[in-house]
């Protein structure tokens, strides 16, 4: 884990009112796609250690397409992926997790036929974690300790996403990206997920957060970008928003 | 002879030949699934193995054993990295896409059957097992060395299915069968485990071979029935499941061994019920004996 820098003070991110650590990841001008699709036009963000930016935006917009191509998942077209300094975006796709990015993907995508136990084991396995990693996991997660041996494909849906989560933070990510990891769920259960991420702000990790709901957003991100045809098309602080801010209706039609 | 007697030898005659095919079987299954792709050139990987452990046992023709050990070595290594570069050389570029990659193996398959033409002719050729003893039963003889196949093939099994579900290996492999998109984002180098899947699959065909050169001549064409039987056996027992690939194996060594051996069949008969089978498998159980339904 890296230390906790201090926030640094002065007009570094102009759009920031509580600074934050140092930018963790900087995502400049992407363009990228499938085949012929163009989803991602020049789109630009950066997230800073122990913040929480929230994406929201329509379906189609290219949330998820962005954490692919964060994940090296899919090539780039044009601009680049740094994170902590190192640019990413010509890395092949299996050393971005080395790294330091842990990811959350959209219908959690379990490796379903392997126990939890297994499951955690590919997480540790990525940057090379061991017994301390995994045990810290399972402190911030102890219904998974219960289910150690039981296949994962056989968890209620919120222990499924506790799994998720737990994945990718066995990597000690330095950036997790969650894609809306509270889809599905009842509300206790959120409420746990966004507790969860909330905590781990504290451990200086840089989170980005694609959420649908309004209510989970504002509660836990520092900000929220506003993503809509392939680009971030407004970033406003989440303090200064409410439910019923203008952009809502713009951006996510809700 | 007897009935009774007779089963016997059709049983053991059926567990070699389900020992053997097993052993290929796996090797096609653990491609097949992690992979998804149908290696059309199986047989002829077992075909490498088997020419290639008669060359081995022209370098010590004073001694069987000693060929026939480092046979047991060399060959599964050689054929292993053959396989390994077809799919860094071939299948990678064609992005494996299911069509693209029959074509492929069977452009392999030729290239293979061909070299092996060239290089060892076109003759049948034994080569001598590593022992000659007998098991004395009370009604016949039995050749010790089919026997010991049964034992090699087993023991060689448990070590397969140590590797998949109890190495790290084995886990990344598991991983990358479930969803390789996934396994990227969690650092695992997918074309590495892909290569090394293809290698394994093709080091276990080449070593069931060398396995049953002794009882069975090496011969150029010999990869046709490993190939078929393979695929029956693959599709019965379910995709990526091994142990349904195992009892698959049973199933069709002992049907081959008591229709052709305690029945007086012809061989082929078998194959016909053997096909026959896995038809009724493939109405009834589309996704195989043991294997799951997917969506």
């Amino acid at each position: 884990m890296p230390p906790f820098r201090p926030p640094i003070s002065g007009g570094r991110h102009e759009r920031a009112l509580v600074a934050m650590g140092a930018v963790m990841l900087r995502v400049s001008a992407i363009h990228a796609g499938y085949g012929p699709v163009q989803v991602l036009n020049g789109l630009t963000l950066e997230v800073s250690e122990g913040e929480v930016l929230c994406l929201m935006g329509r379906n189609g917009a290219g949330k998820t397409t962005l954490l692919r191509a964060i994940m090296g998942l899919i090539p780039l077209t044009g601009g680049e992926v740094m994170l902590d300094g190192e640019v990413i975006s010509t890395l092949p796709a299996h050393e971005v997790p080395k790294r330091g990015v842990g990811l959350v993907p959209q219908g959690r995508r379990l490796f379903g036929d392997l126990t939890v136990a297994e499951n955690l084991e590919v997480g540790l396995m990525t940057r090379g974690r061991g017994a301390r990693v995994r045990d810290h996991v399972l402190t911030l997660f102890p219904r998974l300790r219960e289910r150690l041996s039981q296949v994962s494909r056989t968890l209620s849906g919120g222990e499924q996403q506790m799994l998720a989560i737990a994945r990718a933070l066995c990597l000690e990510p330095k950036v997790l990206l969650l894609d809306e990891p509270t889809e599905g769920l009842q509300p206790s259960m959120i409420a746990l997920i966004r507790d969860t991420v909330r905590d781990l702000k504290a451990t200086g990790v840089a989170t980005i957060l694609i959420e649908q709901r309004v209510d989970v957003a504002l509660s836990v991100a520092d900000r929220i970008g506003f993503v809509s045809a392939g680009a971030v098309a407004e970033v406003a602080e989440a303090a200064a928003l409410t439910a019923t801010a203008p952009q809502f209706q713009t951006y996510v039609g809700v | 002879m007897d009935f009774g007697p007779l089963l016997l030898l059709a049983i053991l005659e059926g567990t070699v030949t389900a020992a053997v095919l097993a052993l290929t079987a796996v090797g096609l299954s653990l491609t097949f699934g992690i992979m998804r792709v149908v290696n059309v050139a199986h047989g002829e990987f077992f075909m490498l193995g088997a020419v290639l452990a008669w060359f081995v046992s022209q370098w010590f023709p004073d001694a069987p054993l000693l060929a026939f050990l480092l046979a047991m070595v060399i060959c599964p290594l050689v054929v292993a990295g053959v396989a390994v570069l077809a799919d860094v050389l071939i299948l990678k570029r064609l992005n494996y896409e299911p069509e693209a990659t029959i074509v492929a193996t069977i452009g392999l398959l030729y290239i293979f059957q061909q070299a092996a033409l060239s290089f060892f002719g076109p003759n049948a050729r034994p080569v001598a097992p590593p022992f000659n003893f007998r098991v004395q039963l009370p009604w016949f003889g039995y050749s010790g060395y089919k026997l010991f196949v049964i034992l090699a093939a087993g023991v060689l099994l448990l070590l397969v299915w140590l590797l998949i579900a109890r190495t790290k290996i084995g886990l990344v492999m598991r991983a990358t069968q479930i969803d390789r998109t996934t396994a990227r984002a969690f650092g695992i180098n997918v074309d590495r485990v892909y290569a090394m899947t293809f290698g394994i699959g093709a080091g276990l065909a080449a070593i069931a071979a060398v396995l049953v050169v002794p009882i069975q001549q090496a011969h150029y064409l010999m990869g046709g029935d490993p190939l078929l039987l393979s695929f029956i056996v693959v599709i019965l027992g379910g995709l990526g499941t091994l142990r349904g690939t195992l009892i698959a194996a049973l199933l069709i060594g002992l049907l081959d061994g008591l229709l052709s051996t305690a029945f007086f069949f012809p061989p082929t008969f078998a194959k016909i019920m053997a096909t026959l089978l896995v038809a009724l498998v493939l109405v009834f159980r589309p996704e195989g004996l043991f294997g799951r339904r997917t969506a």
